[in-house]
């Protein structure tokens, strides 16, 4: 009953202490503390409750365990990160870039537009992810065929975002290109891309994950001996269970970074969009 | 439509008035123009035989309520709707050609500047289009943000600005093209009385400047008598100009002339045209 | 004289007007399906040719397109199956098959599908509880919605396989493991779409309700969950097409013998590509299947809440 104790002071402290920290303004960096707060005390928790209550480690690791075999397996969880990694990136860029491409093709060409578009709404009910077995038959066990579905999956979120933000234009905006005379190329560049820049860095964020999640999913599927996919399949039928949460740890790190990395690119190109100013 | 004739009473006081246009091509000729709207229901008549002759330097007002066509006639001459009867010139010859040599600069209700370029660089916007070199571009810029006040505030980006500043770039950057004919579509009416006031008064000093044909869209009786030298009296279903009133108040005018009875009386003839249009049903 | 740039208006009787419309609109996705379709059987020529031609050449005989082309789209374990290929498989599978039989996509999609339909059923619960917190409660404010959103930037399905080990060995059958991964795919958009969806009123709104002095479980049944019921809706389709594909991928790593995402395992296994294929085009409708619904559903609801159509 110790451990119930302990985790029950935890909370009431942690509690206590968020309280006081939510209530501080959100400004220069202390918005992050509470969230900061809330993540540790759920790690002691974790920890507490896993030695406490003796949890078996084939069920549940404690976060210090995971620490470990991340340390102690680094040897192989690196090469497998790198070529995950590698995959995810080149499929996110192709995917995005065909994405992109096909819109500014579809808003010059009505009819492939009007073709097209509904045609990828669809695709956004569709488990896409279904395709990997395929893509590995065709591409191989390496790592192409997870960049080919990664890229696959990426492409139609970019084409539909892309599309609605080209299309976002006010009348009034385009009334005055008018009044430019401005041809279809001017009205493109220094009109509707910038202003299609919020849609299309949303797509870019979804993009991240799905690219990660479609390149893992893939090496279920059949991966050379390495990459992070493949590392959790197998170390999970051969029981390793830290080793997996050590890859899984791994992997949410650097999805949390790479989407990180997307959204501060974000900051930086559309500081101007009112979603910014408080 | 008529055009009343008021009998001069006195010679009037003109301190520093604009040159006299030296051309004497008129700015705008419309003759029985008409525009009926195919909308879903029943065809809507926004504008039905305009007549209306604007000589160049002149500064016009349309003043109406909503749906008489004031809005809409203005769009015609900046060719951003197609009449489908009649016909107008603008600076000799059609609105789309006008469009394409750029013969004005447009003004519209928001100041529609872009948020992800600053003051400067949305001035230079139509400059670029038309492929003007960096350095020259800059200048031109820098030039019309100075006419209107707000040298200093290049860098600045449009969120920063109050809504009259932004309106300001705005205006600034209809004159970046340096056009005779400025149009500018209720340009004040969202912005409050004192910033309009203020305004006012700097457009009217602007005009006397640079001496521009300028057609100015108003609901204000006292901003059109105020600005104008005539005003064009609209009515709506259908569409159609009731009375264009000469303005006599003299050139050089203060913010005070509004006070003046003189004023009173102008502001009563508009009204009463406006009644006689059915405006106040 | 002048140069077009105008919409011109539509002209014509109101059913010539629609007609017109629809076929402004069907007209080029029938093309661009047409052409998908046609692309599709030259792309199965071209990735088949190197079997089919050294198949023909064992033969002996002297063959041309055409026997290529035939034999192309009639491999029985082709690289690319043509389109009529899959459609006859999907259509034995689906209708020429017993239900309970292990080769019935029926059969396979009704396991994906509960799966699917339970995980996304928890997922709204998750979802909707986690936002009204967020939105009463200024800490899970702060403290739990930016884990929230930075959950989803973890790659969940990394998880998938040791969430079905850990409840496997707990005694939870497979559809408990398939349910949990879909429930956690879907929450967040709906926790997201909610707390929109809540906070939306207009602050004119919130404040009339203070003038009734209003308990916030009022606020909360009359204005907020009311107002919030579009973003709901606008939720739960991206929620349970997520909520499909988490179910499939929970079938894969402990290879289960059940379901979409068994058959595309078994297919890859045993390189039946018509099988993985037709299996993929069952999972397909079923995904345009369950979205359609929600949005009927969501038709339904706006309506009897008083809408307009």
């Amino acid at each position: 009953m110790g451990t119930a104790a302990a985790l029950l002071a935890l909370w009431l402290a942690a509690w206590w202490a968020l309280r006081r920290l939510a209530a501080l303004p959100a400004r220069g960096g202390r918005q992050w503390l509470a969230p900061a707060l809330f993540g540790l005390a759920v790690l002691a928790s974790w920890e507490i409750a896993v030695v406490g209550w003796d949890v078996p480690r084939v069920l549940l690791p404690a976060p210090s365990a995971v620490g470990e075999a991340l340390q102690a397996r680094w040897h192989v969880l690196w090469p497998d990160f790198r070529q995950t990694a590698f995959a995810v990136v080149a499929g996110f860029a192709i995917g995005s870039g065909a994405g992109l491409l096909m819109a500014l093709l579809a808003d010059r060409f009505g009819l492939v537009k009007r073709g097209l578009l509904p045609l990828a709404n669809l695709a956004g009910a569709v488990p896409i992810i279904g395709i990997a077995p395929i893509m590995v038959m065709w591409f191989g066990f390496d790592w192409q065929s997870k960049a080919a579905v990664a890229a696959v999956v990426t492409f139609f979120p970019m084409l539909v975002n892309a599309l609605a933000g080209l299309d976002a234009v006010d009348a009034m905006h385009r009334d005055l290109m008018r009044t430019y005379a401005a041809g279809h190329a001017a009205t493109l560049f220094k009109l509707r891309l910038p202003g299609a820049l919020p849609f299309v860095f949303n797509a870019l964020k979804i993009n991240s994950t799905l690219a990660l999640i479609a390149a893992i999913v893939a090496e279920f599927f059949g991966s050379p001996i390495v990459g992070l996919g493949f590392r959790i399949s197998a170390e999970v039928a051969r029981m390793n269970v830290d080793v997996v949460w050590a890859a899984i740890a791994l992997a949410a790190l650097a999805g949390s970074a790479f989407y990180g990395l997307i959204a501060l690119v974000e900051r930086g190109l559309t500081f101007w969009h009112p979603s910014y100013r408080r | 439509m008529r055009e009343l004739q008021e009998p001069a009473r006195e010679a009037p006081v003109a301190p520093a008035a604009p040159a006299a246009p030296t051309q004497a091509q008129p700015a705008v000729v419309a003759r029985g123009l008409s525009l009926v709207f195919q909308t879903a229901d029943t065809p809507v008549t926004a504008l039905s035989e305009v007549d209306l002759t604007i000589a160049r330097g002149e500064f016009v007002s349309f003043i109406g309520p909503s749906g008489c066509g004031k809005t809409t006639l203005m769009r015609v001459i900046a060719d951003l709707e197609h009449p489908t009867a009649g016909s107008i010139q603008v600076n000799g010859v059609s609105p789309s050609q006008a469009r394409l040599a750029r013969a004005y600069g447009y003004v519209f209700q928001a100041a529609a500047l872009y948020p992800w370029r600053n003051v400067l660089r949305n001035v230079m916007l139509p400059l670029e289009i038309i492929g003007l070199p960096a350095e020259e571009r800059r200048a031109r810029a820098e030039r019309q943000l100075a006419l209107v006040g707000l040298d200093g505030f290049e860098k600045k980006y449009p969120w920063q600005l109050s809504g009259g500043m932004q309106q300001r770039v705005s205006i600034a950057r209809a004159l970046a093209l340096e056009p005779e004919l400025l149009l500018m579509d209720e340009p004040f009416g969202a912005l409050d009385e004192i910033t309009r006031d203020h305004l006012n008064e700097q457009l009217l000093r602007l005009w006397e400047q640079t001496g521009k044909t300028v057609i100015f869209v108003t609901h204000s009786i006292s901003e059109a008598v105020f600005l104008s030298n005539r005003i064009v009296v609209m009515s709506p279903r259908p569409g159609r100009i009731i009375e264009v009133i000469e303005n006599d108040l003299p050139a050089g005018r203060q913010l005070d002339v509004r006070e003046s009875p003189r004023f009173a009386a102008v502001a009563q003839r508009v009204r009463a045209a406006l009644r006689a249009g059915h405006s106040y049903d | 004289m002048t140069e077009v740039a105008l919409p011109a208006p539509p002209r014509g009787a109101p059913w010539q007007v629609a007609l017109g419309r629809a076929w402004h609109h069907g007209a080029p996705v029938a093309l661009m399906v047409a052409l998908i379709v046609l692309a599709w059987y030259a792309l199965a020529v071209a990735l088949n040719a190197p079997q089919v031609s050294e198949r023909l050449d064992g033969l002996g005989q002297p063959w041309g397109w055409r026997e290529l082309a035939a034999g192309a789209w009639a491999m029985e374990r082709p690289v690319l199956p043509a389109p009529h290929q899959i459609a006859l498989n999907w259509w034995a599978s689906v209708f020429a098959t017993e239900i309970d039989s292990p080769r019935s996509l029926v059969f396979h999609a009704g396991v994906t599908l509960t799966a699917t339909l339970l995980g996304f059923a928890l997922g709204m619960l998750l979802g909707v509880l986690i936002a009204i917190g967020v939105v009463h409660s200024q800490v899970l404010d702060r403290a739990l919605l930016p884990w929230i959103i930075a959950s989803q930037t973890i790659p969940i399905l990394a998880i998938a396989p040791m969430v079905v080990v850990v409840l496997g060995s707990l005694g939870y059958p497979p559809l408990a493991s398939k349910a949990v991964i879909s429930m956690y795919l879907c929450f967040f958009p709906v926790a997201v779409g909610m707390v929109k969806g809540l906070r939306s009123p207009d602050p004119l709104q919130l404040d009339l309700m203070r003038t009734y002095s209003a308990g916030a479980g009022q606020v909360l049944w009359k204005l907020r969950l009311p107002a919030a019921v579009p973003f709901l809706f606008a939720s739960a389709k991206v929620a349970i097409a997520t909520s499909l594909v988490g179910a499939i991928v929970g079938e894969l790593p402990t290879g289960a013998q059940a379901g979409l995402g068994a058959r595309l395992l078994s297919g890859s296994y045993f390189g039946q590509t018509i099988q993985i294929w037709s299996a993929l085009l069952m999972a397909a409708l079923l995904g345009v299947a369950l979205v359609v619904a929600v949005g009927l559903v969501e038709k339904l609801v706006l309506r009897l809440m008083g809408a307009r159509a």
